[in-house]
């Protein structure tokens, strides 16, 4: 482990370690470096998202041998309808803009736990898992007991918090213990999770009174988050919000933090100065997880119709990677990238119910955005942009072995 | 890596290996599955009821075998040889029995549990080991591609990604052109995934986790996309029929062995061919132990003028023509119709299969026979009515590769260099 080959950045001493610091956080370098790669990218993804939406529209491509001018127009027609529809759905109104709101707050909290994960060097992919059980113990909390909503929904976050942070402190136990890496359990724990709650769902405890399919019973109303007024939007967001300056302060101004950014640095440097290593896993695997299983909460409790359902967590637990690495895991580039993603969510549904695209583009999009993030060398060769400094995006992960 | 804390040498010395903690771990596990077995399905059961397998399908040329058995009885004696077999490890006298000892057991409770699910009923084992077979295929194959990709040091969670978007282009051109067109289709999009993450991980240095979440993601958005924008309104293009079953003369007709081996489509011979030509490719042949060496050491690999990067290349897009592969056995041979996220985590089950069989070609396939034997009794078990929530028999695989990759049963070693860039000085 120690010498076999040229490790890919150097085991990072000194002036290294600023570097890391700098590439995986985008902080200590220009603004212009933190902002125009992900900008190019989300450009970009949007140009290729243009091009997908021209290929795929049956009736306009049969018309291009007949009539090429008609059909330029309605091609191009077609592309900018659809991200009018994106525009006005996600920006175009008081309830566009509260519906953003409302779709970026599990992924803001979902992209803190994998950016917390990412500076200690940690990838966890278990998000979607943390979610799940947070929830569910969330949704525990809403229905078993009636309280008045200043202690019930605090108790209910906390029960997440808990149920998450346990969740995800399995996958951190098992690698300070045994060296099985974060990466394999964490998808293995999603699985788990997915089908635990399928199971949980249909128990007496959560299952609701005559029905013999995984849905639970709704959640007291003293448990719901409180909207603001007609909107979905919830109290979840503001949550969200203490969140990303709970995350800042516990990365930059904790000595917690600090143990956390180093040991994934370079936990060989981490142990070297006394630090826990094994602690720090269990620890940093735990607070994602208690983040990710906030997450969860928006889903049971701030969230029509106020129950369990199946797969609860959706995509948000992958979404979130994507955030993490487009807000370069810093806790207000996630709490950016969280608002970006969530325009792209509300003005996808928009899209889909005005001009007939499919949500499902905004994936595409998301993925698109992730892999020009994750290979600023693409971004460059397209558009062209010189830098001096070597930069070959973020490496979290070098192999499965301890 | 480093120095492990400072252990006083008295300790040392008393401490039990690791193999004998296993042992000793294993060996009390054997006897607690013992005894369970014989209260819950030895006493459990009224005396006098019995089970009965069937060991034919309808329409075979040997008709209506089958095997009734006392279930009580049976359950009281898998419990004794349990017990035995617990003792036998404990003993710690034939450390490298362990496994044989615990697979064996595992066998035998599966057989007791059978039993008891069966007990006073008549079950059709034979249709179920002919199921594990099936429900193994498109798992053995992604563990296959994974480890085309992991043995040359790429790591490969895209997996999934590849057998969506395989099965989806299978579907769209088996429907089209036909079968073999759908097959050949599928298999170049499979091969063309592998080099995007080829390419993302080799030439661009990207982690390669992300890369294959990205190739993940993608695949799930842009068959959703296309399922619902373009196959809605095109459903011709939703219907790519199958390829034929192919009975092998005389061996298929062997009673339950041809049923469960001989009496498929191409998908299930060719699996088995793949994983037995690729094990022996892999460790006796020079190209394959050239692959190794670059997964194993790349520098060495490098210094005696192996090309690393076209190694690694040639592996993944192989590994990606596999994946490919399994996409058109999901569509052509299993079901004939595309549905959004069609796969539901197989690809993951077959990154579990690889991890499970130890990144080897064999051991994937028996891994995935294994999954398929979890998938195919979750089935039976709804129509036999049993307490046995089907969701605990879904997260089995994903449970033993956690057990697997934390070395509390035989530890799982991926290939040295696995996931690190090569950089050529």
């Amino acid at each position: 482990m120690t010498d076999d080959g040229p490790p890919p950045e150097g085991r990072s001493t000194g002036p290294q370690v600023e570097e890391r610091v700098a590439r995986i956080t985008g902080i200590g370098t220009s603004l212009r470096r933190a902002v125009i790669v992900p900008a190019l990218a989300v450009l970009t993804a949007l140009l290729v998202g243009g091009v997908i939406i021209a290929l795929t529209d049956l009736d306009t491509l049969s018309l291009w041998g007949d009539d090429p001018g008609e059909a330029l127009r309605l091609t191009l027609g077609g592309i900018s309808d659809a991200y009018k529809a994106l525009f006005v759905g996600s920006l175009g109104s008081t309830r566009a803009l509260t519906e953003t709101l409302f779709a970026a707050t599990p992924l803001i909290l979902a992209g803190l736990a994998v950016a917390v994960g990412f500076q200690a060097g940690l990838f966890n992919i278990g998000v979607n898992g943390q979610m799940h059980i947070g929830g569910m113990a969330a949704l525990w909390v809403g229905f078993s007991v009636t309280l008045p909503a200043v202690i019930h929904i605090p108790l209910a976050i906390v029960a997440a918090m808990i149920g998450g942070a346990i969740w995800g402190g399995i996958a951190g136990f098992l690698k300070a213990r045994t060296g099985a890496h974060e990466v394999i359990t964490t998808i293995m724990l999603n699985f788990i999770a997915l089908f635990l709650v399928d199971f949980l769902l249909k128990t007496s405890v959560f299952q609701a009174p005559g029905r013999n399919d995984p849905l639970s019973q709704p959640v007291h109303p003293s448990s719901q988050f409180p909207t603001l007024g007609e909107y979905r939007l919830n109290i979840g967001f503001l949550i969200a919000l203490a969140a990303v300056g709970f995350a800042w302060w516990l990365m930059y101004r904790s000595t917690i933090g600090f143990q956390f950014r180093t040991v994934g640095f370079n936990p060989d440097g981490g142990r070297y100065a006394g630090m826990n290593v094994a602690w720090v896993y269990v620890g940093v695997m735990a607070i994602s997880g208690g983040l990710a299983g906030i997450a969860g909460t928006t889903q049971v409790l701030g969230l029509e119709p106020y129950r369990g359902i199946s797969g609860f967590a959706g995509t948000i637990g992958f979404d979130a990677i994507a955030l993490a690495l487009l807000g370069r895991s810093h806790p207000v580039g996630v709490l950016f990238a969280g608002l970006l993603f969530g325009a792209l969510r509300a003005g996808g549904r928009e899209m889909q119910g005005a001009a007939g695209i499919p949500v499902d583009l905004v994936l595409v999009l998301q993925a698109l955005v992730i892999v020009l993030i994750a290979a600023p060398e693409l971004v460059r060769a397209i558009y062209r942009i010189k830098t001096p400094e070597e930069d070959t995006g973020p490496t979290i992960s070098t192999g499965w072995g301890a | 890596m480093t120095s492990p804390p400072v252990t006083s040498e008295k300790t040392v010395q008393h401490r039990a290996t690791p193999e004998q903690r296993r042992a000793t771990v294993i060996g009390v596990l054997l006897v607690i599955l013992g005894a369970f077995v014989f209260w819950v399905f030895g006493l459990g059961v009224e005396s006098g009821i019995t089970s009965v397998f069937n060991l034919s399908l309808p329409g075979e040329r040997f008709q209506d075998l089958a095997w009734e058995v006392n279930s009580k009885w049976l359950a009281f004696f898998v419990a004794a040889i349990l017990a035995f077999l617990g003792g036998f490890v404990l003993r710690r006298s034939h450390l490298r029995r362990t496994n044989l000892a615990l697979a064996i057991g595992l066998g035998l409770l599966a057989l007791a549990f059978l039993t008891w699910a069966a007990a006073g009923n008549s079950f059709s084992l034979v249709g179920m080991l002919r199921s594990t077979v099936v429900l193994s295929v498109a798992v053995t194959l992604g563990a296959l591609c994974g480890l085309m990709c992991e043995r040359v040091a790429v790591i490969n969670i895209a997996i999934e990604g590849q057998l969506l978007t395989a099965a989806f282009v299978g579907t769209i051109m088996g429907s089209a052109w036909g079968v073999w067109a759908g097959l050949i289709g599928a298999m170049l999009t499979g091969a063309i995934l592998g080099a995007v993450l080829a390419v993302l991980a080799i030439r661009f240095r990207v982690d390669q986790i992300i890369a294959g979440v990205v190739i993940n993601i993608f695949a799930l958005g842009l068959t959703s996309f296309l399922a619902r924008r373009v196959l809605s309104e095109a459903q011709h293009l939703n219907s790519p029929g199958s390829f034929p079953s192919l009975k092998i003369p005389i061996l298929g007709d062997i009673p339950v062995l041809g049923t469960m081996f001989f009496d498929h489509s191409l998908f299930v011979y060719a699996t088995f061919i793949l994983a037995i030509a690729l094990h022996f490719g892999l460790f006796y042949t020079r190209w394959g132990l050239r692959s190794r060496s670059v997964g194993e050491h790349p520098k060495a690999a490098d210094t005696v003028g192996i090309n690393v990067y076209r190694t690694r290349y040639r592996n993944v897009i192989l590994g990606g023509l596999i994946a490919g592969f399994g996409g058109a056995f999901l569509t052509l041979s299993q079901v004939s119709r595309f549905e959004e996220n069609l796969t539901a985590g197989i690809g993951f089950i077959g990154l579990a299969a690889m991890i499970f069989g130890r990144w080897m070609p064999l051991g994937a396939l028996g891994a995935g026979l294994v999954f398929g034997f979890a998938r195919a009794l979750q089935q039976k078990l709804g129509i036999l009515g049993t307490p046995i929530p089907s969701e605990f028999l879904s997260m089995t695989p994903y449970i033993v590769t956690i057990i697997v990759v934390a070395g509390v049963v035989g530890r799982s070693r991926p290939p040295a260099a696995d996931g690190k860039p090569y950089i050529k000085e």
